[in-house]
């Protein structure tokens, strides 16, 4: 037997076991199929859904389709992710950081913090949040304001409500002002490579940046109206604050769950990232004469960042997949939504199924690809 | 006499700034303590906001006064060198002391002095802490679940047998020691199944069956946990060789088997197993759901140990192949006697890692209706009889799974410094 044949067989092998697996499971699927009289494909994203969502970021009710609760669903993951990934970049930084203080009592506060949230299950945290602590908190009737005009209660976080007019001029004008920090940007490296000298950039981004808006206000029409919520009587005990934003329980309880857990892992990253640059890159920055911002800057921020960043996009990942827990608390997110009560609904258990996994799936990978690409131009280039 | 300048304390004055450096912090803990433990306020004359700040404002002036650079007296110099750098630090230290003191009389209070742990029913929790009563009372649901009360026995006994099992290996003579991988990965699992099939499960030998729908509790999750552990390990180590196999199809299907379980949370696969799989198998044919849930986190988790193992087998340096191969060694061989251990030796905290959030996974079996721990207590939570007591199920939850937690993380750093070769 020659080399080529050894090699082939053992594939022919797996593929023949791979592909017979796959045959005997559609064939089941069919038969069970035709059994109960449901016929494969997605053609009931079109029909109409007939429940509703509590808590949703564009227009639905139950007269939409099937396909639009589930851009419903959609939206409720990434917000959640969105506004976890946030709070836990914040807080992981700053435990990664208090886990190198030269202070004992912070540096131990820190690691405690870190020991302690991140060996209890994220579920029972969930739990915990939504039906222990969220739940002592005061009835509308009785809550006080905080911050002047919101409200926290049991009911939900009430917020002042904005209301824009013209709200795509402001928003242009925002771009507007990205666009031309881009530009000064690579004009100031250019003036600083041919003549030495350096630009300001930093002040005139801050100015661009508040001046571009204001100018919006002034000639673009642009206008806020703030309406303060106000305690509204909707039975004999139902209260409610109107008008305003609620934001659900279930939503701050997901946050806190997931930013407060997904922190601990950062913080190791950040520490790690931290520790990881050798104290002669400072030392050997600091002998050529920057000053300790440029070498926070130029020196130890691009190789701590080379260390932090691959990992720390993990946690944001695991952390978006981990969101799918909100279906424990009745979160109306994709899972909850799409493969719960659309489920239920259709009795579509293949196809409900395999589309909730492959948004998830295409989620991941593009963050992949993207943080490959990344790791590819940031790579330390030998020679 | 000199003079002092109270801006910069320094050596020459040491005893006048020791002195009133440490009566003002003092005053200001002891103010703080006060107000927290005994609910009497030193400052009440004054106005409510300064009476707020007063006990920052002085242990930051205090601090500042002690910090006298290389004072000679050791306290003095370990004290500033750890908790006392710089007027920001020594905010910090503050801050975090008087948190620490505020939130003791409570949290004391709520577990120990106003708790509740004698009688049976609701109306014996009279006091404002926990009501220990209802973790006494559903004890025995948290930890078997539906599980019939008199053939509990049955899952003590089998726990014991598999925990003295578990340690054959530290009593293994010196001739037996080459057998006990073998032992290990295939006696002890076929043991283990053996005992959960005849003596939890029941059926046979005059003994009841009790269906999988009645287990529950923390003995589900160590069962689930116990097997997905003993499952996923050698699959994922199966899919890391495929993924560095030369092999083109098994690479790929690897790669795409990996990364498929990698790119989905745990809560879909588990809808997977409970509402999709059932369609892909004969009509006639019933698969348990319990048996359904552990084959999908293990094929879940498999895909995360695969790639630790991955990192393990690319950190070894070329020269192990080669010289393995140069011995004559085939591809099974080499990897078996000189590739696997090694690499497995590197990655030890990362499959540890794998394991524990595993540990951390199970509780959300749940959601497909299997009744571990936190299904248990959110049955007991809406238990008419014992409304309003979450608060005390979670934190005891908590507490169970902190403890395994930590212990299993601490266990993994014993192993990795153990293994630990110099190379």
């Amino acid at each position: 037997m020659n080399n080529k044949v050894k090699k082939i067989i053992p594939q022919i092998i797996t593929l023949i076991t791979v592909a017979g697996i796959f045959g005997f499971f559609t064939y089941n699927a069919q038969l069970n199929m035709d059994n109960r009289g449901i016929e494969f494909g997605y053609g009931f994203l079109k029909q109409e859904s007939s429940f509703d969502v509590q808590f949703s970021l564009i227009d639905y009710d139950g007269s939409h389709s099937y396909a639009r609760a589930y851009l419903v669903g959609l939206l409720n993951t990434l917000l959640v992710s969105f506004i976890g990934i946030i709070f836990s970049t914040i807080i992981g930084i700053i435990v990664g950081v208090a886990r190198l203080s030269p202070n004992y009592l912070i540096r131990n506060s820190a690691s405690f913090y870190v020991e302690f949230f991140r060996n209890i299950p994220l579920l029972l945290q969930i739990f915990f949040w939504y039906f222990a602590a969220l739940r002592a908190l005061p009835l509308p009737q009785d809550a006080e304001a905080w911050f002047g005009s919101t409200y926290m209660t049991i009911k939900g976080y009430y917020v002042p409500l904005f209301i824009w007019d013209n709200l795509d001029v402001f928003l242009y004008s925002i771009l507007g002002a990205i666009i031309c920090i881009g530009v000064i940007k690579t004009y100031a490296k250019k003036i600083q490579e041919n003549e030495g000298k350096q630009l300001p950039v930093f002040y005139i981004s801050l100015a661009l940046i508040i001046a571009f808006p204001i100018l919006s206000f002034v000639f673009g029409g642009v206008n806020i109206e703030v309406k303060t919520p106000e305690l509204k009587q909707l039975s004999a005990t139902g209260y409610i604050f109107e008008p305003a934003l609620s934001l659900p329980p279930e939503l701050i309880a997901l946050v806190l769950a997931l930013s407060l857990y997904t922190a601990t892992f950062i913080a190791e990253c950040v520490r790690a990232g931290i520790q990881g640059i050798s104290k002669g890159q400072k030392e050997a920055a600091a002998s050529i004469g920057l000053t300790p911002n440029q070498i926070l800057k130029l020196v130890i921020m691009p190789q701590a960042l080379r260390i932090i960043i691959p990992p720390t996009t993990n946690q944001y990942l695991n952390l978006t997949k981990n969101s799918s827990l909100a279906a424990a608390i009745a979160y109306p997110d994709l899972v909850l939504v799409f493969a719960g009560t659309a489920l239920m609904q259709t009795g579509r258990a293949i196809e409900i199924v395999s589309i909730t996994m492959l948004t998830y799936l295409s989620i991941s990978l593009s963050i992949s690809v993207l943080m490959n690409w990344y790791n590819k131009k940031i790579a330390i280039k030998e020679k | 006499m000199k003079t002092i300048n109270f801006l910069k304390p320094n050596k020459d004055n040491l005893q006048v700034f020791l002195y009133t450096g440490s009566i003002l912090f003092f005053i200001s803990l002891f103010d703080v303590f006060l107000s927290s433990f005994l609910n009497y306020n030193l400052t009440s004359f004054l106005p409510d906001i300064l009476s707020f700040w007063l006990p920052l404002v002085f242990g930051l002036i205090g601090l500042h006064l002690l910090r006298i650079e290389f004072s000679g007296i050791k306290y003095l110099d370990l004290l500033n060198k750890n908790i006392n750098t710089s007027n920001f630090n020594a905010l910090l230290t503050l801050l975090i002391i008087f948190i620490i003191i505020k939130a003791m009389p409570p949290s004391l209070s709520w577990f120990i002095f106003d708790a509740n742990i004698a009688g049976d029913t609701k109306e014996a929790c009279t006091g404002t802490g926990a009501c220990w009563t209802y973790i006494k009372v559903w004890l025995r649901r948290f930890m078997y679940g539906m599980y019939p009360n008199e053939l509990q026995w049955r899952i003590n006994i089998s726990f014991i047998i598999l925990i003295g099992l578990a340690f054959v290996g530290y009593f293994a003579g010196e001739k037996l020691k080459k057998f006990l991988t073998l032992y290990y990965v295939i006696i002890y699992p076929i043991i283990a199944y053996i005992l959960i099939y005849y003596l939890i499960s029941g059926g046979s030998f005059g003994l009841v069956w009790v269906e999988t729908g009645a287990w529950g509790g923390l003995s589900l999750t160590f069962i689930v946990s116990f097997f997905c552990l003993i499952f996923c390990f050698p699959i994922g180590m199966l899919l890391a060789l495929g993924r560095r196999s030369d092999l083109p199809t098994i690479k790929y299907m690897s790669v795409g088997f990996i990364e498929f379980w990698r790119g989905v949370p745990l809560i879909t696969v588990l809808f997977m197993s409970s509402v999709m799989f059932p369609m892909f198998l004969p009509e006639d044919f019933f698969m348990d759901k319990l048996v359904r849930v552990i084959i999908a986190i293990s094929l879940f988790e498999a895909a995360y140990v695969a790639e630790v193992i991955r990192g393990g087998l690319q950190a070894l340096p070329r020269g192990q192949y080669d010289a393995a191969k140069s011995l004559g060694m085939g591809y099974w061989k080499m990897h078996i006697f000189v590739i696997l251990p090694q690499a497995l030796k590197l990655v030890i905290p990362g499959i540890a890692n794998t394991f524990l959030a595993l540990v951390k996974d199970t509780p959300l079996i749940f959601v497909v209706g299997l009744m571990e721990i936190a299904g248990m207590l959110g049955l007991a939570k809406t238990n008419p009889k014992w409304l309003g007591f979450a608060m005390e199920g979670y934190v005891f939850a908590a507490i169970i799974f902190w403890i395994i937690c930590y212990a299993m993380s601490k266990y993994s750093y014993n192993l990795e410094a153990k293994y630990k070769t110099e190379r």
